[in-house]
This record gives C-alpha cells, sequence and structure tokens, in this order.
C-alpha cells in the first residue's frame, strides 16, 4: 500500500491547469506532483513541459537541479540526518555512521525492504539543538545514539 | 479566570519535545479541571531550555525548562495550575522571571522584541503590542521618505553581503511607475548555524509581512514573493497562516489598511538548492528554472524577477524595518558601532551551553559571544575553532576572539559576519577535515555556471584528500592556495568565491592539522 497515488498523465495536467493562475508556476507544479506521486516520473516531463510550452529539456533540467526533487519512489519513512557544521561540531558523523550500518545502506539510498529512505540534509536550522533530523517531516534535535536507535526503530513500522 | 501557559512551537522546541510537552499540559489540566489556555508562543531564543514552559501571573512570565513529559506531573504538584502567587510555586527546572533571565537582559531586541512573547498566528496579538505601527506611519509618508528613512537607519543587507538597504529601494524607486516592480525576500537561509530567519518567521510572521509592505509601498510594488527553503516547514506554516489573517484585515490586498496602496504576498518553496540564497540564483529559482547564477549587471534592482525592478532582501532586513519606521532612523542608527548600525540577531550554535538567539547591537567581542554568553563548549572540552557566516566563514582561533562583531573588522581578520551565524568546535575538530568539507560542500551545491567554483571545487577536495592522506603534502597545499585564489576573485557569487575562506583560514590558523609546521605559513601569511 503506497501512500501516493499511481502516475496518471490526466493527474498531472489537472495538476499544471491548477497551478496556471502563478507567475513562475513550475516550481510549484513539480513540488505539488511530487507530494501526489511521491517523485516526479519520468513520464510527466513531457506532459509538464507540453502544458506549459517548455521543451522538454528546460523541465527535465529543473527536476535535475534540485536536490528535493525525487526520480524514484522514496521507501515508506524517510529519515534525514543533518550533517553540514554545527551538528558536526556536536558528532553528526558518529550518526550517520551508526544509521548507514544499522540499515544496511548509504545516505541517499532506500533499504531493500523499502521501508526507509536515508538523506543527508545540509541544515534544518536547529543549529543550536544538534545533531538534528527530520523524520518523515517530523523535525527531531538533540539527537545521540540512543535516540537514533529509537528513530530507526520507528522506521520499521 | 483564565491562566495562560506558553510552550513555543518553534520548530527548534517542537524539535525536543514541545508538542508532546503542550499535549500532557492540556491533558493534566482537564484531568484537574483547571481553567487554562495554551498559547503556543515562539522561542525566546534561549534554546538550552526548550521546552521552555512559561505560567503569567499578573503580567509577569515565569518559566521552566527544559521541561519533558515526565515533569508535567510534578510541575502541576508544584501548582502552575493554580492562581496563587508564584513565589509559592517552587520546581528544579524554575529560571524565574524570564524577562530578568542574564540571557534576555543582556540583549537589545528591536527585531525579536515580540519573538516569544506573542501568539504568532494572532493578528490581534501583534497589533496589540506594538504591531503594524511602522505601516501606519508609513502610510502617512511620501514613498521616497519612507527611502529615506531607511538609508538613514544605516541598515545593511542581514543576508551576509551587508550592502545597504536603502540604496537598494532607492535604485528600484527611481526606475519608472506603471511598471510591474516585485519585493522578493530571501528565506533561503542556508548556511548552517544561522536559524534567525526561521525562528523569526515562525515567532512573529507578521513582522515579515509588515516589512514587505512598507517596502513595496517605498518603491511602488504591488507583488511579493517570499522564497522559503524547503526544510522550514513550520515557517512555511506560519507565513501562510500571517499572510491568510493580513488579507483578511485589509492589511494585505489592493487597499492596504484603506489607503491607496495595493499589495499581495505569497509564500515559494524552494526545493534544496544551496545556492539559491544567492539573489540572482533565487530569482531564475521563482522564475520556474534552474537556480543559475546571473552575471551582475543588470542589477536586480533594474532587471530582476521576471526581468522587472526587483528589491530583494533578506528576512531579516526586511524584520528591521517596521521598528524604523515606528521609531525612526535615529533610535535605529544610535546602535551600533562604525559603519555597521542598528542590532545584529547573532545566533550561537554547534558545540556550545548556552546556544541560542542573542541580539546585540554591533560591537560585542567575538570572545564575549563565545565564552560569555555561550558559556563555552557543550562537551566542556577548549573551544578550539569557530566558524562564522555559515559553511563560506572563515574559521578563528581564540587567538581572534577579541575581534568586535562589526562587518568591517571581521573583514580587516578575513573573515566574514555573514548572517552572522557562530558555530563553536572543541578540541576534537580536525581543521584539515573541516577544509575538506568546505570544498565538498562547494562541489555538491555549485549551480554550475562558473568554471572556478564548478571545477576549483571539485579540485580542491581531491587536493586535500592527499593532504590528509600524507601524499605530496606541500605541494598539494601550494595547489590549494593557487586554487583558492582562482576561485576567490574568478567565481560569479559567493559560493565559489568564499569557499576560500573556511579553506584558507582553517591553514592559516591550524596548519599542524594540515601536517605543515605551525610557525612556518605564519611567516608565509605575512
Amino acid at each position: 500500500m503506497s501512500r501516493f497515488e499511481p502516475w496518471s498523465e490526466e493527474r498531472t495536467v489537472e495538476i499544471v491547469t491548477g497551478h496556471s493562475a502563478l507567475e513562475g508556476p513550475l516550481m510549484p507544479i513539480l513540488h505539488a506532483v511530487q507530494h501526489a506521486f511521491g517523485f516526479v516520473p519520468e513520464e510527466a516531463i513531457p506532459v509538464i513541459a507540453r502544458e506549459l510550452n517548455l521543451s522538454r529539456a528546460e523541465v527535465h533540467g529543473v527536476v535535475s537541479f534540485y536536490h528535493d526533487f525525487r526520480h524514484e519512489l522514496p521507501g515508506k519513512h524517510v529519515l534525514k540526518l543533518c550533517r553540514a557544521e554545527a551538528c558536526q561540531s556536536m558528532g553528526c558523523e558518529r550518526l550517520v555512521e551508526r544509521a548507514e550500518d544499522r540499515l544496511g545502506v548509504a545516505c541517499g539510498d532506500t533499504t531493500a525492504d523499502g521501508q526507509v529512505t536515508l538523506e543527508a540534509v545540509y541544515c534544518l536550522g536547529l543549529c543550536a539543538s544538534g545533531p538534528s533530523a527530520m523524520l518523515d517531516g517530523r523535525v527531531v534535535g538533540r539527537l545521540d545514539s540512543n535516540r537514533l536507535d529509537q528513530l530507526l526503530k520507528e522506521t520499521r513500522t | 479566570m483564565m491562566l495562560r501557559i506558553f510552550v513555543p512551537r518553534d520548530a527548534a522546541a517542537v524539535a525536543v519535545g514541545a508538542d508532546e510537552v503542550a499535549a500532557a499540559l492540556a491533558a493534566a489540566a482537564k484531568s484537574a479541571g483547571a481553567q487554562v489556555q495554551i498559547v503556543r508562543n515562539g522561542s525566546r531564543g534561549m534554546l538550552w531550555l526548550e521546552p521552555l514552559v512559561e505560567i503569567e501571573r499578573e503580567g509577569t512570565r515565569f518559566g521552566f525548562g527544559p521541561v519533558t513529559t515526565d515533569d508535567v506531573p510534578s510541575l502541576v504538584e508544584a501548582g502552575i495550575f493554580e492562581g496563587r502567587p508564584v513565589a509559592d510555586i517552587r520546581h528544579p527546572l524554575s529560571i524565574g522571571v524570564v524577562d530578568e533571565h542574564p540571557y534576555m537582559t543582556r540583549q537589545t531586541r528591536l527585531t525579536f522584541a515580540r519573538c516569544g512573547i506573542t501568539d504568532p498566528i494572532s493578528l490581534d496579538d501583534y497589533r496589540a503590542h506594538d504591531g503594524y505601527k511602522g505601516l501606519e506611519r508609513a502610510l502617512a509618508m511620501k514613498p521616497i521618505e519612507i527611502v529615506d528613512e531607511v538609508s538613514k537607519s544605516g541598515l545593511r543587507g542581514r543576508g551576509g553581503a551587508g550592502f545597504p538597504t536603502g540604496i537598494k529601494w532607492k535604485t528600484v524607486h527611481d526606475t519608472p511607475m506603471g511598471q510591474q516592480k516585485y519585493i522578493v525576500c530571501n528565506a533561503d537561509e542556508g548556511d548552517s548555524g544561522t536559524f534567525a530567519d526561521r525562528m523569526i518567521m515562525e515567532g512573529d510572521p507578521f513582522l515579515l509581512v509588515e516589512g514587505m509592505t512598507i517596502a513595496g509601498i517605498a518603491v511602488g510594488a504591488t507583488r511579493g514573493y517570499i522564497y522559503l527553503r524547503s526544510e522550514y516547514p513550520h515557517a512555511g506554516k506560519a507565513l501562510n497562516a500571517a499572510i491568510a489573517a493580513a488579507r483578511k484585515a485589509g492589511f494585505l490586498g489592493p487597499k492596504i489598511a484603506g489607503s491607496d496602496h495595493a499589495f499581495e504576498l505569497e509564500v515559494r518553496m524552494g526545493a534544496g538548492a544551496y545556492v539559491c540564497g544567492e539573489e540572482t540564483s533565487l530569482l531564475d529559482s521563482l522564475e520556474g528554472k534552474r537556480g543559475l547564477v546571473r552575471a551582475k549587471p543588470p542589477l536586480p534592482a533594474h532587471k530582476g524577477l521576471f526581468g522587472q525592478p526587483t528589491v530583494i532582501n533578506n528576512v531579516l532586513s526586511l524584520c528591521a524595518v517596521p521598528y524604523i519606521l515606528a521609531q525612526g532612523a535615529k533610535a535605529y542608527a544610535d546602535y551600533g558601532m562604525g559603519r555597521s548600525r542598528g542590532t545584529m540577531p547573532i545566533q550561537l550554535a554547534g558545540n556550545l551551553k548556552f546556544g541560542g538567539l542573542f541580539e546585540t547591537a554591533f560591537g560585542i567581542t567575538l570572545g564575549d559571544l563565545v565564552d560569555g554568553i555561550g558559556g563555552g563548549t557543550l562537551s566542556g572540552r577548549p573551544v578550539k575553532a569557530v566558524q562564522i557566516g555559515g559553511p563560506l566563514g572563515a574559521y578563528f582561533p581564540r587567538a581572534l576572539f577579541d575581534t568586535p562583531f562589526d562587518y568591517e573588522a571581521f573583514a580587516a581578520r578575513d573573515g566574514l559576519i555573514g548572517h552572522a551565524g557562530i558555530v563553536v568546535f572543541d578540541d576534537t575538530a580536525n581543521m584539515a577535515k573541516q577544509a575538506r568539507f568546505a570544498f565538498d560542500f562547494c562541489a555538491i551545491e555549485s549551480c554550475g555556471k562558473c568554471t572556478p567554483c564548478r571545477i576549483g571545487s571539485i579540485r580542491g577536495r581531491e587536493m586535500m584528500d592527499k593532504v590528509m592522506a600524507g601524499e605530496d603534502t606541500a605541494g598539494s597545499l601550494a595547489i590549494i592556495e593557487d586554487l583558492c585564489n582562482t576561485m576567490k576573485f574568478g567565481s560569479l557569487c559567493a559560493l565559489g568565491g568564499f569557499t576560500p575562506y573556511p579553506v584558507m583560514s582553517a591553514l592559516t590558523h591550524f596548519p599542524e592539522d594540515f601536517g605543515r609546521p605551525a610557525g612556518k605559513l605564519a611567516e608565509a601569511a605575512e
């Protein structure tokens, strides 16, 4: 059971049309597409390009430029660990190693069972409460190995 | 009588359990039959005390922190739900009167005056605490007088470059009327160690709305965009709530507060590209393009968003404006030193005992901030290095702790204030590793448009790998210095242009971490 809709051209057109009143609508459209489908499917690119009167290359260029836009479905859970300087000063790299070790994947990858995607993030703005993380949109500060293990446990559900 | 209890909604409080504490307090109040209103305020900025729970007695607020759900029963037992005098409430987590806490009394809060005090998304609360006073005065002035007021205040761009805000406004003001102009707020606060934008957007979002509205009236712009980084979902919610409330009350829309001025505002989400914090890259992103840096000129003030005249300012710059308008340019300019006027919301971060937001006039020394206010490292180990101004800022050793917080003073020591984030590292930090990270980060985040940044960062990372492996240290470091020189002077924007700051400062001040004898480089640096 995915929490996302399966890709459909009609739905994509509907999303694009829903943003037609905006100036410079491509970024909001891509966010909305990813919100609906979980990622920006390859098939969506020519549809968006056609609807906005852009070339496929232009849309592809934008999708591939931004770290946030996914090219495939994420795991059921997404765990982001901050690896920027303030969290480095609090030892985040040890936690990243621990998470990679426990999950058996490197940052940026999804576990084989599709349960969790582990990602690096460069700053959540929780720089005085580090190391910090975000699990499925929920922010977590003052992370240590115990709290990380709790988060990892949550990703198994 | 209804008692008010405050539990912050700030992401830094939520990240350490504020939502759970608020829920536990609500449940406890219900079962005790107590008449309690739980207000989700912004954060006071004393982040080591979060979640900081406050109770109010006769207008004075008393704090307890850091509170966990386990502490709720003992707080209830101590009497926080009862109207009795606070002197009778004894609890180990009590910090007394919040406004009298030394961390608060040492600050000068102009921009953050309301943050943590009010309910951030209540327009009534905002107005009851002097909100929209700046707009009120602006509406009684001519646009050029508003611009002059901002110029006279000495306000400089708080995003990092320190460019005078008044000059940007004047340039857009002077472009012909009758064309679409824009106000764009750069809320892409990607620098590690900075969180002031996030805090003020979550804790006092109407302030940004008011600042942008005033900017719009001053330069003749009727549309505004807040470009917010996607890592800040809480700020997005707060801003959208504030914008909706302001629109409903007539503070946004075709007739601002009944005047003939129109202004509309929209929040746009970034998508995780650090370089979009650079203003021209941000504009391209807003237009729906790859966030590539533009060559200047033309300046955004002449050809900005969609090729139209655009004021693009940082969150804190725009948030300083309502105070300047309400209290006058002089009141603001009376704070500060040299050409750095007013106050700076400084962010104390990293390995620090008392991390948080500390707004103060320019001029305080780095040492005062790290040792005095920040209390030294959380780990209890000696401070080794302090990075000021984000990933593109220099690493300073203790020897430079007498540097006053001032744009020019930092520049004179090959550093920068940037967005005023300070990240403290203890003596376990390896500065060669930090220098490698600076190159690595630049390589990951480079927009790719200019060669020094795109290629230089990757070559730099390779050279650092050699240095760290002990291969041809002297030769590799010579190449790194050369690369840094090329990047500094040849890059199109600050990403490639400033990456040399963390690299070269680490190399200059901590040569031993690079396998260089300490004395030798000091001579070379002379």
